[in-house]
């Protein structure tokens, strides 16, 4: 057995273009359907799981899929803006905790996510290095975002412009790592975590900037009264808050009008989950309320009726690409008849003869089998990620 | 060696008819089988192989009676008392000159392919001057070499007796005596005894015996 596999060795090993045809055809029609079912567990597995455990989500009438998508995994896909009162509003029914979600902006690619405190107890979210974020413009990452930016508390991470041609918008915000979060294996691994009010900082809603009382510059000031100051754009605006300048930064206005993207409902229990969604069915209303498993349980089943279709097509390709092996077997075997004679002649059996033709398929099979297998094992690394940019982003 | 009695043979299909009352190949002979295309010459040789089996009469090698042999038997015997050598090599162009000249001992169990018979390829390569081919693939080998390769392949196991199917047909002059130089040479230092079909009448009178096919049935030539 040994010499038969020695000498299909040699042959597939002669023919390398064929072998690798054959291999990579093997290969294709195995891994397809095994990955695709591998990533559609692993999408089911983490959309549902995080969506089971986040009762309600308010956010502006719309897309409730963009809203669940950007709240619970913080997706691209950025839903209407709500202002800051519908997580008051939420607080004085009594019903459940609030907890205001803003993922609008990024950090060098990872969603910035700003929250409170709360979240983190909601989520069961622990620090693994540091201390959670206690001042303003002080961040902390989850596990991969410390992994892929290389981050450790005490390094600093900057904001992203949310566009390089809009001189007038988000300049970008120069943030303290504090902590980075326990590994979750989920999306929150992949976020910059800040609080509320440094997202809005972000934004520019909140600032600092050098005290216009104080300047010596003079044609900064525009106009200055006995208890106002008008200062032009020519004044220094702060890209960093420091223990120095932190007392400089401010908001204007009402907080309650500031933007954020949705809130987290947590019920304090079923029936007050029951009443809290009643009270956004008006017609009138602006906002939505939604129950996350609803809304990924729609999704997975869209999912899997494609999956099926493909599926489908899969089999066919499948079936096809088998058949065209066999052919591929079969002519190899007639334009190889000589040298099967030439054997036989020499004293081989025609039993020995099949065993040649069958290592000479049998170390294809393996061949493509472990490839496969190891396509798999890599789809399977990277499931978290890929199910990340193929369902979320 | 050989002995042929009372010889008939036809395939299922065709008009072909192989006759041979009486044929007798004596040890360590070298026997030159002539004839038109046709005649029967390689259906001779394969039965003499056992390849074939006789419709008639019986075909006895080395005292055995091949005819009577079931299949594996017959295969068993081929192997370890007939080595053939081809017209056109019959090497296989994905293993490499040593692989070629070890093949029949890994295709078969009635061969068993140790440190001694790896040795004895060598210096069997080295006698035929492929020694420094050894690793070579067999299709980088010109066609000269790739006979010697052959030879040696068929001489390997030791046989009783060498079957030529027309060994120098695609060789050139030149190649053509040198390759049959080697051939009887091996064949006499392995006490073997040759029956080789060929066209070739120039080499005839190098041969112990010549038979001819044309005028065969029932009669030998000298």
């Amino acid at each position: 057995m040994i010499d038969s596999i020695y000498i299909a060795w040699k042959y597939v090993g002669f023919n390398k273009v064929r072998t690798a045809t054959l291999v990579a055809c093997i290969t294709l029609i195995s891994f397809l359907p095994v990955s695709l079912q591998l990533l559609l567990e692993e999408s089911e597995r983490q959309l549902l799981s995080r969506a089971v455990v986040t009762p309600l989500v308010i956010g502006a009438k719309g897309s409730s899929l963009d809203l669940v998508m950007n709240t619970l995994y913080f997706g691209d896909e950025v839903p209407e803006l709500i202002d800051m009162g519908a997580s008051d509003r939420i607080w004085d029914t009594g019903l459940a905790v609030p907890i205001p979600v803003y993922v609008r902006f990024q950090a060098r690619g990872q969603p910035i996510v700003g929250t409170s405190l709360d979240y983190f107890d909601f989520r069961g979210l622990k620090i693994r290095e540091g201390r959670m974020i206690a001042l303003l413009g002080e961040c902390v990452v989850g596990k991969k975002v410390a992994g892929r930016l290389d981050l450790k508390p005490g390094d600093s991470l900057v904001s992203s412009p949310e566009t390089l041609f809009d001189l007038a918008g988000v300049y970008p915000l120069k943030m303290k790592v504090v902590g980075v979060l326990e590994k979750s294996h989920t999306s929150d691994d992949l976020a910059v975590f800040v609080d509320l009010k440094t997202a809005w900082v972000i934004q520019g809603l909140g600032h600092g900037h050098e005290d216009v009382t104080k300047t010596k510059d003079t044609t900064v000031i525009l106009k200055r009264t006995d208890n106002n100051v008008a200062a032009s754009a020519k004044l220094f605006h702060y890209a960093e808050i420091t223990e120095e300048n932190l007392g400089s930064f401010h908001f204007h206005g009402d907080l309650s009008v500031y933007p954020i993207t949705a809130v987290i409902a947590v019920p304090h229990d079923t029936k007050s989950g029951t009443i809290l969604r009643g009270r956004y069915l008006s017609k009138e209303e602006a906002l939505q309320i939604v129950k996350p498993e609803e809304v990924i349980d729609g999704l997975l089943q869209n999912i899997f009726r494609i999956k099926n279709v493909l599926d489908a097509v899969i089999s066919v390709v499948a079936l096809a690409t088998i058949l065209a092996l066999i052919l591929v077997f079969a002519l190899s075997l007639r334009l190889r008849q000589r040298e099967i004679q030439t054997i036989f002649k020499i004293g081989c059996s025609r039993m020995t003869i099949a065993r040649l033709l069958t290592a000479e398929i049998a170390l294809i099979l393996l061949m493509g089998g472990a490839l496969c297998i190891a396509l798999v094992f890599l789809v399977d690394q990277f499931s978290n990620d890929l199910v990340r940019a193929l369902f979320i982003r | 060696m050989i002995r042929i009695h009372h010889l008939g043979f036809h395939y299922r299909e065709g008009e072909f008819r192989l006759t041979m009352p009486e044929f007798t190949v004596a040890g360590s002979e070298k026997v030159a089988v002539i004839g038109p295309s046709g005649s029967g010459k390689t259906t001779l040789l394969n039965l003499i192989a056992g390849i074939i089996t006789p419709t008639e009469g019986d075909v006895t090698v080395a005292d055995v009676q091949v005819s009577n042999l079931n299949d594996r038997e017959r295969r068993d015997f081929r192997i370890t008392n007939i080595g053939f050598v081809f017209q056109d090599f019959e090497l296989l162009d994905y293993l490499n000159v040593l692989d070629n000249i070890l093949h029949p001992y890994r295709i078969t169990g009635a061969l068993q392919l140790d440190r001694e018979v790896r040795t004895r390829a060598v210096s069997l390569a080295q006698e035929m001057g492929i020694g420094d081919k050894l690793k070579r693939a067999a299709n980088d080998l010109s066609h000269g070499e790739k006979q010697r390769a052959a030879i040696c392949r068929a001489l390997l196991p030791r046989p009783k007796l060498i079957l030529a199917d027309e060994a120098t047909g695609n060789l050139d002059p030149a190649n053509k005596t040198r390759i049959l130089d080697l051939l009887f040479r091996s064949v006499e230092d392995h006490d073997a005894t040759l029956l080789a079909v060929t066209h070739d009448h120039e080499l005839l009178d190098r041969f112990d015996r010549v038979v001819d096919f044309q005028d065969f049935h029932g009669g030998e030539a000298g």
